[in-house]
């Protein structure tokens, strides 16, 4: 008898479903982010203020970590339902050369800065795929306990090499970018010829022999939220993460942590539109990338997280943390005094070897 | 029997038809009933779980990549031969440039790259880097293209270039298979993978060994808590039974991250050895990232479904049968080996099939616990999924994975029986 | 049973040595967390034996005897490290007074059967010790992160201020954020969506499948039986990936020939997904159930007149139901705990709980999804308890006796 009304509510449930959603249907959109406080900078900085301007609803989806391998598979299977993805610029290369991504035209599609600069001189160097409008600078650098090091503070990458001077774990992101260079910089390679080391094969060895003598000490992390829980922990006496982790963990949550800045390696993050949308979607996509890239947004968003803006124009408008009110701008990455040993990323190496080098790199790691 | 015999005719059913054709009517009636029953669900399992796996792993052998991006240059490598230790001739450039020329144009080429590299590391960069000066190439007017292409880049005068390409230009393939058990498709026939990249058969073993040790250690934890929740009195056991459904209904992330905080050297477990001495502060024990995290982790999630067939086998088991051999002189270790055992046998097949399988396939957990040693075959798989992209690959290790569990089922349908597994 | 057995006091040559031997067992901790094992073993062991000497022979009254030993424990122990101690204290002193009378005045005996071994008995309690120590295996992750769960930082650790339980350590503030929180909410309200209509669904068309197949002719039993399984034995991540290309060209049918909304199509696919999930463990309970059902009581309801939908709602369905709703409480389960086949199928619209799980565990520190897991644990304790107790109910109201 029970069953019977249970079915029968489960038909009518879904009989009426169709009318209930049809109605926000046409005024959604599907925004893909990397969850947690950086979609919620970009929930403040962003979405909130383009639904009140359109009326858009707007829907995150914390998939940013596997944008590349779905958006691939809705491509191939012809039905791409993300309108907007924040990827790392790596991604957005590898997206735009396989065809994935829509190429964007920065002058004629992107606002141009309050002073009438044209965005792609606005973005500069910044700009560094066609399908790609960065939106954060951030770094990828190191946290280390400043109770597990004593007087002894780290002053250098190479620390994480010296399980002597700092006995303990440390945590390294599991992938090859990063880790590769770190390892050759602390083997004795000077920082202008990591690449061309890196470009051949016993370059390629000696990052992993380098890497190999503190394979058991490393704790391989994958997601962003693992090295600031290992160091809150004391699991970790030091490890690599992206500098808004770390900002958080030492400003918002007191943690007992401090950043080396010591060859944070900067890379950007960013927008691009999913290739094969319908006219009116990708419409809306590129008004809301308009939108949301401007010299105001961009400056925005860092009230809420300790990046960098990727405009010029929006510098001077960072202004003081929404609810800790201290100043954004000394924890921002590019901050002179944090940038003084800046190691620059070759983003056109890590497009070509990316396939080679992670190959190898993952086959050591599982050894 | 007799009358039948007696009258020499076929029996008659009430309604004249012979009685064999009415039975036989009837059996086909039932049939079709029992059918008729299960053809909804069969129809939707077929449709929307078998043929979606099949098409997911026919994968594993399909290659139309080379074929579909480098028409031209495959049907120009098909008059080359790769043992002659030769380059091949102008018409391959020609038709490669045309060939490359038309596939930047879609954007193909990098994803060939990436497909070759799967093969050969160096391919991936190979082709983004030539890609962007082949794009500057006229097919009609640059010719000839030979030298040229070894003045992009040296490799196109290399005879193994030519020979991958070659080598991977079929559309079907058993190079993701190769690929999968270490090997690698080259024109000399199946041969092993440099030693630097052979990792999928120690995985595989690994995976086999863990899922074992899981399943032996969920048998020694289940079988005691079985046999006293099957032997206390009804009140006492299902309160003690809300212990092992607790732990099963909570959700899956929640208890690996128990574990986490469990086990990592500044978690509970060492803090508690410390607090009491048995370990000294700066000695603490690993026992996270590790196959020992792995083990543990999955073996406390595993453990409901091991005592959860036992138990409805041992509740079946009538107390009587220990009473009688006892009665009759049996110690309590005798009655419990040649009576008590002997019957649960089937729980433990039960439970143990189910632990295994499961283990077997599962990724999230030795994911966050299990750290570079104490990870599966399906991390493997899921990372060639969502990070490398290397489907084939993924598919072909899927299928074979596939293949055990597959031999494994059969196997225990036939010793035990598929019905007789209970899940309380 | 128990009036069966007489218990009478423990000569004190038992008594003493096991009071002594469970005495420096706890010794041997404390003892070697304040410098020497071997000290605190041999002063454990004397003051319990002491204690039990002096409320045998001298004290003669056990309530008494209880207080006292419970209060100074607790103070020793609140003396050595403060509140958190002090209830540990507080703790071993009912263990061991309890075990002190346990012991002397026979009462382990009370329960057992008369002729038992002395050897039996150890084996009985030490068995006993034993499931007891997997039970706590079982449920110690569970306990332990529930604590944290109030944990007034943003990580997965004890704090010190926890550890003092100090107030200041604790808030509730991941389970405001559980209630307040947009995507928590959505994702939870999806859940519910979700889980019940995809158990329905299997639990329907798996119900109708397992009676099918336990007539006595079914033509390639085996074989259908195998692909019915095969949800469960085929590893999620390769049926994730297979689903996720099949349910896409369905939703492009649905959306685009049918003309049906997004939402509601991203719906259908996770339901129809996690409904094919859940069909093997409806198909094997219910078969299980099966094998036992008496197929005469179905020609009985016949004979009588009742037509085969009748019979099955009125008599097989009764008495196969303990079956169909185990079978269903896994398929929910199934579906409320799926994680990986629901990232590759579902969209944004269709997020559950345990995708908003794991996306909190990878992008961001949150223990809410500590608070979320114990507000489902109380509710399925609660769910628990009132089966239970409608159980005892049930067996009050037709006479039996408890068993």
């Amino acid at each position: 008898m029970k069953l019977t009304k249970l079915t029968a509510l489960a038909a009518t449930t879904a009989l009426c479903a169709p009318m209930a959603f049809a109605e926000d249907m046409a005024n959604e959109m599907t925004i893909v982010s990397w969850g947690g406080a950086y979609s919620k900078s970009q929930l403040k900085a962003y979405h909130e203020p383009y639904s009140a301007n359109t009326g858009v609803t707007i829907l995150n989806d914390d998939s940013s970590a596997e944008a590349v391998a779905k958006l691939r598979a809705m491509n191939e299977a012809g039905n791409v339902t993300w309108d907007v993805v924040d990827v790392v610029a790596a991604d957005a290369m590898r997206l735009c050369d396989e065809g994935l991504a829509l190429e964007i035209d920065a002058d004629t599609q992107l606002a141009a800065a309050p002073d009438g600069t044209s965005a792609s001189e606005d973005f500069g160097e910044l700009l560094v795929s066609e399908c790609f409008i960065p939106q954060i600078v951030y770094s990828t650098t190191f946290g280390y306990r400043t109770d597990m090091v004593g007087d002894n503070a780290p002053t250098s990458v190479c620390a994480i090499f010296d399980t002597e001077a700092y006995p303990g774990k440390r945590s390294l992101e599991k992938r090859s970018i990063n880790n590769m260079e770190w390892a050759l910089i602390c083997d004795g390679v000077a920082k202008e010829d990591v690449y061309d080391v890196l470009e051949t094969s016993e370059g390629q060895d000696r990052a992993l022999a380098k890497l190999d003598t503190i394979k058991d000490d490393v704790i391989w992390w994958s997601a962003g939220a693992d090295t600031p829980q290992l160091l809150a922990d004391g699991e970790v006496v030091m490890g690599s993460t992206y500098n808004g982790r770390l900002f958080s963990v030492i400003e918002e949550q007191k943690q007992p942590v401090a950043m080396l800045w010591d060859a944070q390696v900067f890379d950007l993050d960013g927008w691009i539109i999913p290739a094969g949308l319908s006219p009116e979607r990708q419409a809306r996509a590129l008004d809301y990338i308009m939108f949301a890239t401007d010299t105001q947004r961009l400056a925005d968003q860092a009230k809420y997280i300790s990046y960098g803006p990727a405009r010029a124009s929006s510098a001077p408008l960072v202004g003081q943390h929404a609810e800790l009110g201290i100043d954004m701008a000394p924890h921002m990455p590019t901050d002179p005094n944090n940038a003084q040993n800046t190691f620059l990323f070759n983003y056109e190496f890590w497009a070509d070897y990316r396939d080679d080098i992670e190959t190898k790199f993952q086959a050591w790691l599982a050894k | 029997m007799t009358d039948t015999a007696a009258t020499g005719g076929p029996v008659l059913a009430a309604d004249g038809t012979p009685l064999k054709k009415s039975l036989a009517r009837a059996l086909r009636i039932q049939k079709l009933r029992a059918l008729a029953l299960i053809a909804p669900l069969l129809i939707f399992v077929l449709v929307s779980f078998i043929i979606p796996i099949g098409t997911m792993l026919s994968r594993s052998v399909a290659n139309d990549l080379v074929a579909d991006t480098l028409p031209l240059t495959v049907v120009a490598l098909e008059s080359w031969d790769a043992e002659s230790g030769e380059l091949p001739d102008e018409p391959v450039y020609a038709a490669f440039v045309t060939d490359m020329v038309a596939a930047i144009a879609v954007k193909r080429h990098t994803r060939l790259g990436t497909r070759l590299n799967y093969e050969q590391t160096g391919m991936s960069s190979l082709f983004r880097k030539s890609g962007r000066k082949i794009k500057k190439l006229d097919p009609a007017a640059d010719a000839p293209f030979k030298d040229t292409l070894i003045g992009i880049n040296k490799d196109w005068g290399d005879v193994e270039t030519w020979k991958v390409l070659k080598t991977h230009s079929v559309r079907i393939t058993n190079g993701y298979f190769l690929n999968a058990i270490d090997m690698r498709r080259t024109p000399e026939g199946a041969q092993a993978q440099p030693e630097d990249k052979q990792i999928l058969v120690t995985l595989f073993q690994r995976t086999l060994i863990m899922s074992l040790v899981i399943t032996a250690s969920c048998i020694v934890l289940g079988y005691p808590v079985a046999w006293i929740l099957a032997n206390l009195p009804a009140r006492t056991a299902n309160v003690l039974m809300i212990l092992v459904l607790l732990p099963f209904w909570t959700s899956l992330l929640v208890r690996t991250s128990a574990w986490k905080v469990m086990l990592q050297q500044q978690g509970v477990i060492n803090e508690v050895l410390v607090w009491v001495g048995l370990v000294a502060d700066d000695a603490r024990l690993v026992m996270i990232n590790n196959q020992f995290g792995t083990i543990v982790a999955m073996t406390h999630i595993l453990l409901p479904f091991m005592i959860l067939p036992m138990y409805s086998v041992m509740q079946t088991i009538k107390p009587t049968y220990v009473r009688a051999a006892k009665s009759m002189g049996a110690t309590d270790w005798t009655a419990f080996w040649r009576i008590y055992f002997p019957l649960s046998v089937p729980g433990i097949g039960a439970g143990s099939i189910l632990v295994f399988i499961l283990a077997i396939g599962y990724y999230i957990t030795p994911e966050i616990v299990g750290g570079t040693k104490g990870v599966f075959i399906s991390n493997r798989i899921a990372y060639h999924i969502s990070s490398s992209l290397n489907w084939g690959l993924a598919a072909a290790l899927g299928a074979i994975l596939l293949a055990v569990v597959l031999i494994l089922y059969w196997a225990y349908d036939k010793i035990v029986g598929i019905d007789n597994v209970k899940l309380g | 049973m128990a009036a069966l057995t007489p218990i009478s006091r423990k000569p004190m040559s038992m008594v003493l040595p096991v009071t002594a031997a469970a005495g420096g067992f706890f010794g041997l901790f404390l003892g070697t967390a304040n410098g020497s094992g071997l000290l605190g073993v041999v002063l454990g062991a004397a003051i319990i034996t002491g204690l039990a000497a002096f409320y045998i022979f001298v004290l003669k009254n056990e309530a008494l005897a209880k207080w006292i030993t419970i209060a100074s424990m607790a103070v020793v122990g609140f003396l050595l490290g403060g509140i958190a101690l002090m209830i540990v204290g507080a703790l071993a002193g009912w263990f061991y007074h309890w075990f002190i009378y346990w012991l002397y005045e026979g009462r382990y005996r009370a329960r057992l059967l008369p002729y038992l071994t002395p050897k039996q008995v150890l084996w009985h309690y030490g068995f006993r010790v034993i499931c007891g120590a997997i039970f706590v295996f079982l449920i110690t992750p569970i306990l332990v992160v529930m604590p944290l769960s109030f944990n007034a930082q943003d990580f997965f650790t004890f704090t010190p201020e926890m550890l003092r339980l100090d107030p200041a350590g604790y808030s509730l503030k991941h389970y405001q954020d559980f209630f307040n929180n947009n995507e928590w909410q959505r994702s939870f309200k999806n859940s519910l969506i979700i889980a019940p209509i995809a158990t329905v669904i299997s639990v329907s068309l798996g119900t109708l499948a397992a009676i099918g197949l336990s007539q006595s002719h079914v033509p390639f039993r085996r074989a259908i039986m195998a692909v019915l399984i095969s949800p469960m034995i085929v590893p999620l991540i390769i049926s994730a990936t297979g689903m996720f290309f099949f349910y896409s060209d369905i939703g492009n049918w649905l959306e685009g020939s049918l003309g049906l909304p997004k939402s509601f199509v991203g719906y259908v696919k996770v339901v129809l997904a996690h409904a094919v999930l859940g069909i093997p463990f409806v198909i094997i309970t219910v078969t299980a159930t099966l094998v036992g059902f008496d197929n005469s009581l179905t020609r009985a309801a016949a004979n009588m007149g009742a037509g085969p939908v009748t019979t099955f709602f009125r008599v097989q369905m009764p008495l196969i139901l303990p079956g169909v709703i185990s079978g269903g409480l896994f398929a929910f389960i199934t579906s409320f705990d799926e994680v990986v086949v629901v990232l590759f199928v579902g969209s944004a619209g269709q997020k559950t709980l345990p995708w908003q799980m794991f996306t909190g565990l990878r992008e961001q520190i949150s223990p809410t999804i500590l608070a979320v897991a114990t507000i489902l644990v109380a509710i399925s304790i609660m769910l628990l308890a009132t089966v239970e107790m409608l159980r005892r109910r049930s067996e009050r109201l037709r006479g039996m006796s408890p068993t």
